[in-house]
């Protein structure tokens, strides 16, 4: 079994800082950007800005960085079931108009 | 591991399913991310509707985002990842056996999270008063294709409103932790009660990560930082 | 004959460790819980069946001389809703796997006893919900709440029954966590992943299900509830909402919920059929990786209830080609059961029976949907008696069965007693006969074109409604008689033995009922599961 140092690695209070610190930071880039025109970018720019701010918490805040094979595997399962609800519905949104129906 | 009845100190944080403390702080652990991400596909569905309807109503969405206040949004973005350096700290201060540090930081996290509630309030309360709200008598000032606009406001109050939910139900469990660790029920041998409310803490925060682009930031361009 | 009180009077076990309803209603033993579960979920079963009674008395003349067509779809809606969400999906998991799991690998408990408690008060508070709907006028949307009928036009209670089933859903996320918990962190040493029960395996895959599907329906009855009392505009397309969207959200759960109904009798069947062959299961590594390829693919097909919803042509396209190859791992499971079965020394006893009755209907149930996978066939035959015949015979034919099958593989290890090997038999053979009789017929109702969920129908449709009408009652006699023969044993059956059936996996190597804390020592596991070399002459009981 793992021992107990393993169990509660105690991450060192500059790397919290330092997420921190990146956290406001982008925060403030992600609402400048939005106001610069980037067209269809702009979602695609605001998303990227979150999934990194989300990613770093996971990582250093939360630990995961620090904890074990089936944690990760746990927080990478939920993503992924996550983007399978939203992209699959999505392209069944995104094609309704491809095909023509005879007579419309 | 030779057969036998599994010989351990009993410390009194062992429940006498487990055959030791590291086994019960893992399951813990695993057994919280499980949960946290029924959280990630419970408010999964409420993104998709968002998307769904911001991909088919576009004009509507930028302009009802335009209403809603940037700079308070910002703010309280500041304010919730302020609370996730304290809850983290707490839980540093936790693993030191510090207990007057411990209490500390969840009491600021608290204030933190009390902050946030706050503005929010502020803004629904701000939404009321300039007919923001889906039903008889809403009204969007001056919003393209307003005809469509209930429909974000719906997803703002929809989303906001669980997102709010969720920080109550953290505060509750927030301040039964402050109590029980002034109590000194934590030591730096076993805090699995703070560890795990900073995981549900963080998930929080990260919901509201993705919130504040999502509608407060859906084309600024035209109003700028405002 | 033993003269000498029952021994599971006076040797301590499980039941007799403490007394009084407190240590029943604050247990925190997952044998106890598996039990308060076996109650209720028999309870909601029940209620159901009455439901179905209605249905099949309605259907055996083509007017509406029974019910008025809105009693009709209260009827059907309260039909569908209780036989899903309170007696499929929390079946075999809440009781079996409950009681089984921590002692097949070799744990004194699930890892949060309390979590587990928890979901049972969860389970009957949201049943109470769903009673109080049936009790002041029911709802008529159907188990599929589809919108905007059940948003905006129903005259039911469809706020307080999408809060019974959301708050039903979390009981389903807590079991399905407590048991991934505890499959990865608490097998006893020397049991590795591939020393596993098959059983186990097909509890992992069904948690895992769980733990991802369940949230999404309950969000989406939220917002139903939402839509219904706030009047938001989610799904009403006079609010600019779109109900295909609903749809999405809704069967995004409520396909892959099918799998959490069928993948633990799977898991039943793979044990009874090694036990009563003496074989080990063929093809293991295949039988398990096909649970967790049948919990994968299973959250990928669900657009194959959307086909004439307005979906996409092309997402319809790609949904068909998926739900024909999410059809593979279970007849992958099929064909291995069948070659355990070959040159094994295959004994007919009850378990047996259900097993084998399994394997033939849920082949003809997973083949039938097949033909619904089809994109062009599902435009003749959807929402027809096709659909119902189709699920129907996966869900009793399958899902039932193999609850049968492990409640009376199981009823000796947990309650210490046999029960009666002619009446169980006799049971298995009308459930058999009377669930063909009655489902077979809907079938060929359905290609003929008479539509699901009316009350009438064209006279022509009459014969085969009779049918079903007369196998549905010799089905609800085979489905009674276990009630009484099996509560019966309690007080008069033989005592059971430690191993009856002659079994493998370490719940048959403790005493029948077990101990509270399951092993008076925590087993060690040295050897490969299914290890029949050990076994002594099966004792024959009976």
């Amino acid at each position: 079994m793992s021992d107990h140092n393993e169990q509660h690695h105690i991450v060192p209070v500059p790397v919290y800082i330092a997420v921190f610190l990146t956290l406001i930071a982008m925060t403030w880039v992600t609402a400048w950007v939005s106001t610069v025109d980037l067209g269809h970018l702009n979602i695609f720019v605001a998303l990227s800005i979150a999934i990194f701010k989300a990613s770093i918490v996971i990582l250093f805040f939360m630990h995961v960085k620090y904890g074990t094979r089936l944690t990760k595997m746990i927080v990478l399962a939920g993503i992924y079931w996550l983007i399978l609800l939203l992209f699959i519905v999505m392209a069944d949104l995104w094609t309704r108009t491809w095909m023509g129906v005879p007579g419309r | 591991m030779a057969s036998q009845i599994v010989q351990h100190e009993h410390s009194s944080t062992l429940k006498h399913h487990f055959a030791s403390d590291a086994q019960q702080l893992d399951a813990a652990t695993i057994g919280m991310w499980l949960f946290l991400v029924t959280e990630i596909m419970f408010f999964g569905g409420l993104f998709l509707a968002y998307f769904a309807y911001r991909q088919a109503y576009p004009a509507a969405f930028a302009s009802a985002s335009n209403k809603t206040n940037l700079w308070l949004g910002a703010a309280n973005t500041t304010v919730l990842i302020c609370s996730s350096l304290t809850m983290a700290l707490a839980v540093h201060a936790a693993s030191l056996g510090k207990r007057t540090l411990l209490v500390l930081f969840l009491i600021l996290t608290l204030l933190l999270g009390g902050a946030f509630l706050g503005v929010k309030a502020y803004e629904y309360h701000d939404k009321w008063v300039h007919h923001e709200i889906p039903g008889a008598h809403f009204e969007c000032e001056g919003c393209e294709d307003a005809g469509h606009a209930p429909l974000f406001f719906s997803l703002y109050f929809g989303m906001t409103g669980l997102h709010a939910t969720h920080m109550l139900v953290g505060f509750v469990l927030l301040v039964i932790i402050i109590v029980q660790a002034a109590r000194g029920k934590f030591t730096a041998k076993w805090y699995t009660p703070v560890e795990m409310f900073g995981l549900y803490w963080h998930f929080v925060d990260i919901v509201w990560i993705f919130l504040f682009p999502l509608l407060y930031l859906i084309d600024r361009s035209h109003t700028g930082l405002k | 004959m033993i003269t000498a009180p029952p021994p599971e009077k006076t040797t301590p076990n499980y039941l007799n460790h403490q007394h009084g309803l407190k240590s029943w209603l604050l247990t925190g033993d997952h044998k106890r819980i598996g039990i308060l579960y076996l109650i209720s979920v028999t309870m909601f079963f029940a209620l159901g069946g009455l439901f179905a009674a209605l249905i099949r008395l309605e259907l055996t003349t083509p007017a509406g001389d029974l019910l008025e067509s809105n009693q009709y779809n209260k009827v059907f809606t309260m039909h569908g809703v209780l036989m899903v969400f309170f007696f499929l999906i929390p079946s075999i998991p809440a009781t079996l796997g409950n009681f089984l799991i921590p002692m097949m690998i070799g744990a004194k408990d699930l890892a949060f006893p309390k979590i587990n408690l928890l979901s049972w008060y969860i389970y009957v508070l949201g049943g109470i919900f769903t009673l109080y709907v049936l009790l002041t006028g029911g709802i008529d949307t159907g188990w599929t709440f589809y919108t905007p009928f059940s948003t905006s036009y129903s005259n039911g209670y469809v706020i307080a029954a999408g809060l019974g089933i959301f708050i039903n859903g979390f009981s389903s996320i807590l079991t399905g966590l407590n048991f991934i918990v505890t499959i990865h962190r608490m097998r006893a040493p020397g049991l590795t992943w591939f020393r596993l029960p098959l059983f186990v395996w097909a509890h992992y895959a069904t948690a895992a299900i769980m733990i991802l599907g369940t949230p999404v329906v309950a969000v989406t009855l939220f917002l139903v509830v939402l839509e219904r009392g706030f009047h938001i505009g989610f799904f009403d397309p006079a609010y600019g909402g779109d109900p295909v969207l609903f749809q999405h959200l809704f069967w995004f759960y409520s396909h892959p919920a099918v799998y959490i109904m069928v993948l633990p009798s799977m898991g039943v069947v793979s044990e009874v059929i090694s036990t009563f062959s003496s074989k080990k299961p063929f093809g293991y590594t295949f039988i398990a990786f096909s649970s967790v390829a049948i919990a994968v693919f299973g959250f990928l097909v669900w657009g194959h209830h959307l086909f004439v919803a307005g979906q996409s042509i092309y997402a319809g396209l790609v949904f068909s080609v998926l739900s024909y190859i999410v059809a593979i791992p279970s007849a992958v499971k099929v064909f291995n059961w069948a070659a355990t079965m070959y040159k094994g020394q295959v004994r007919l006893e009850t378990p047996m029976l259900y097993s084998l009755g399994f394997i033939g209907l849920f082949t003809i149930g997973g083949l039938t949907g097949l033909f619904l996978a089809s994109f062009g066939m599902n435009v003749h035959l959807t929402d027809t008696y096709f659909v119902v015949a189709h699920f129907h015979y996966t869900m009793v034919g399958g899902a039932l069965l193999g609850y049968l099958s492990g409640i009376h593989f199981w009823w000796p290890k947990i309650f210490g007693r046999m029960y009666s090997q002619v009446w169980s038999k006799v049971s298995a053979a009308l459930v058999f006969v009377g669930f063909n009789l009655t489902f077979f017929p809907q079938f060929l109702l359905g290609y003929m074109g008479m539509p699901r969920r009316y009350h009438v129908y064209p006279p022509e449709f009459q014969v085969f409604n009779v049918l079903s009408s007369a196998g549905a009652s010799v089905l609800a006699l085979g489905l009674l008689l276990p009630a009484i023969y099996l509560t019966w044993s309690l007080k008069y059956g033989e005592v059971a033995s430690a191993n009856p059936w002659g079994a493998t996996g370490l719940e048959w190597q403790t005493s029948s009922p077990p101990i509270a804390e399951n092993f008076e020592v925590t087993p060690v596991v040295t050897t490969e599961a299914y290890d029949y070399s050990t076994q002594q002459e099966v004792v024959h009981v009976g």
